[in-house]
């Protein structure tokens, strides 16, 4: 067995087997544990409303922090939806979501993907820098390091891929397939899990300050 | 037999033009990324070549590989060449049978021990039964046969890798050439069938430099096996632009847009079929509407089915990640009842306490 037929057979399946397993074993262990409503009269009518608003609301700095968090907003904002664009619209992702869903759509040009993939990469770096640059306010732990170095593995190694940097194709596919196995591992079990932790932390403290008549 | 006549004397009688013959050789020259002044040296080093002797020992096999050296449309230099090689034995190609033809390889053996090339086409069944010639198991006359030999050719994927006859499940317990003889050298010409060109250019190569050509980690020469098809590739600018044929007889296929959605190996194959093309530069699999199929990589049988695109997961069936989802809720609503228990508990006692 080559490590191709490694990468995207035994290591990609056991890794998406973490992956979903993980996913639901922390939804679920957390979710679970959830408290009862809160009985006592919301003090604002719509505070309920008001509080699931936060779920998107929040996907903005408020305007006293505009100035303040503009790079790491910016940058974010750009990582995020590069990443996205990167994992959903090029055409060998497609193909492995289609082996495995059974769904399909068309994808990006090359050359957009490319883009899209370095823009990613750069601001991942851009964040990291900035996160070096600045300990005494991101607090950082070595999970945070760790988890960088996983998110940015699957990026690299994919441009290298693509450009003929580095090992021969398969060999960079190879390593491309197990990096992305890695970060699927180590998904459910990290602050990766923001990815759906995002939604339920901000509808509970919108929720809960709603019902208390904060004004959010 | 080997003889002293030379191949310049060949080419010559055959009424080939030194003109020709110096383009072959600077075609050649080309190929094999040698420096420019070396078309000439080389032409000067053929045609003054010996006769090798040449053992071709056919084992578990099609015959598809002799058949991609023999039938081309016309007499080209590459034929000629194969011509000049003093064919001592081959089963399909030599007038004698049965104990002549194995004397005329034992004599070979003999004659020019130390010095003859062995060229195999086809796997060996390590079940000797499984294929004998004249009462010999392959396994035997391969060994034989490589024991004076000067080095040995694989031509096509059955000898360098096993091929076909080794793909699961393997009834005959097929093994490439390499497995059994570690202490030769050896050259793959992988391919089902290897490119005509690839089989004469290593042989032009040892009767010009005296040695065998460059290799890559898999054994096969650099100057036909060093890059992928992908990247030589005329439909690659689609590739690039994000145009693909879906279906073989939507648009996409009819335009010639990139097979890679419809299981083209190209990306991760590599071989010549690109750039020389077969059949005297004609075409080759993926100018004639399918996909490569990956056939000069070790387990391409195996590997991958030959519509499943590159990328690809091989998971089986998706049983194992509906049971890994269950498992996993099931995990995780046990530990937040058994974590609401226990805090159910401590609140109890709380109370009992206060």
């Amino acid at each position: 067995m080559s490590l191709l037929e490694f990468a995207r057979g035994p290591a990609i399946h056991a890794s998406l087997i973490l992956l979903v397993g993980g996913i639901l074993l922390r939804l679920l262990g957390v979710l679970l544990l959830t408290r009862g409503a809160d009985l006592s009269r919301p003090r604002d009518a719509f505070g309920n409303f008001k509080g699931y608003r936060t779920v998107f609301s929040r996907a903005w700095p408020s305007d006293e922090f505009t100035t303040a968090t503009r790079y790491q907003t910016a940058v974010a904002y750009a990582f995020h939806l590069a990443t996205l664009a990167v994992v959903i619209g090029i055409v060998p992702h497609i193909e492995f979501i289609t082996s495995l869903t059974g769904l399909s759509w068309p994808g990006l040009p090359n050359w957009i993907g490319v883009a899209l993939g370095t823009i990613a990469l750069a601001s991942l770096i851009a964040l990291i820098l900035r996160r070096l640059g600045k300990p005494a306010v991101y607090n950082s732990t070595v999970e945070d390091f760790i988890t960088w170095v996983i998110v940015a593995l699957p990026l690299i190694t994919g441009l290298m891929a693509f450009a003929h940097v580095g090992p021969r194709y398969e060999t960079m596919l190879a390593l491309h397939i197990l990096s992305a196995a890695l970060l699927f591992a180590y998904f459910p079990f990290s602050k990766l899990m923001h990815a759906f932790w995002f939604i339920f932390s901000r509808a509970q403290s919108g929720l809960a300050y709603a019902h208390k008549g904060v004004r959010i | 037999m080997a003889t002293d006549s030379t191949l310049g004397d060949m080419l010559r009688s055959q009424g080939v033009s030194r003109r020709a013959f110096l383009k072959y050789c600077s075609a050649m020259a080309s190929l094999l990324a040698l420096p420019a002044g070396a078309a000439t040296a080389m032409a000067d080093a053929l045609a003054g070549a010996r006769r090798p002797s040449v053992i071709w020992l056919s084992f578990q096999e099609c015959t598809g590989c002799t058949e991609s050296l023999t039938r081309s449309h016309a007499p080209t230099i590459e034929g000629l060449l194969f011509d000049f090689i003093s064919l001592d034995y081959h089963h399909t190609l030599q007038a004698a049978a049965g104990n002549a033809a194995e004397h005329a390889r034992e004599q070979a053996q003999h004659d020019n021990a130390g010095k003859y090339l062995v060229l195999v086409d086809g796997s060996i069944p390590m079940k000797e039964h499984c294929s004998t010639i004249a009462g010999i198991s392959n396994l035997q006359m391969l060994k034989e046969a490589a024991a004076d030999a000067a080095a040995i050719v694989n031509i096509g994927t059955c000898s360098a890798y096993g091929g076909l006859p080794m793909a699961n499940p393997n009834p005959t317990g097929a093994v490439a050439v390499g497995d059994i003889i570690t202490d030769k050298p050896i050259v793959n010409v992988p391919g089902c069938p290897p490119m005509p060109l690839a089989i004469t250019g290593v042989i032009a190569h040892y009767l010009t430099m005296g040695e065998l050509p460059q290799l890559d980690h898999l054994g096969r020469p650099l100057a036909f096996f060093g890059e992928n098809i992908h990247d030589r590739c005329y439909r690659r600018p689609f590739y690039d632009q994000g145009k693909f044929a879906e279906t073989f007889d939507d648009e996409g296929a009819r335009k010639g847009w990139c097979l890679y959605k419809l299981g083209c190996k190209a990306p991760t194959t590599y071989n010549a079929c690109a750039h020389i093309k077969w059949n005297n530069g004609v075409s080759f699999p993926i100018q004639s509407g399918h996909g490569c199929i990956g056939c000069s990589e070790p387990r391409f049988w195996d590997a991958l089915g030959i519509y499943d695109s590159v990328p690809q997961g091989q998971f089986g069936s998706g049983a194992k990640l509906g049971a890994a989802a269950l498992a996993g809720a099931a995990i995780g609503a046990g530990a937040a009842a058994l974590a609401r228990r226990k805090k159910a508990h401590h609140v109890g006692e709380d109370t009992t306490t206060s």
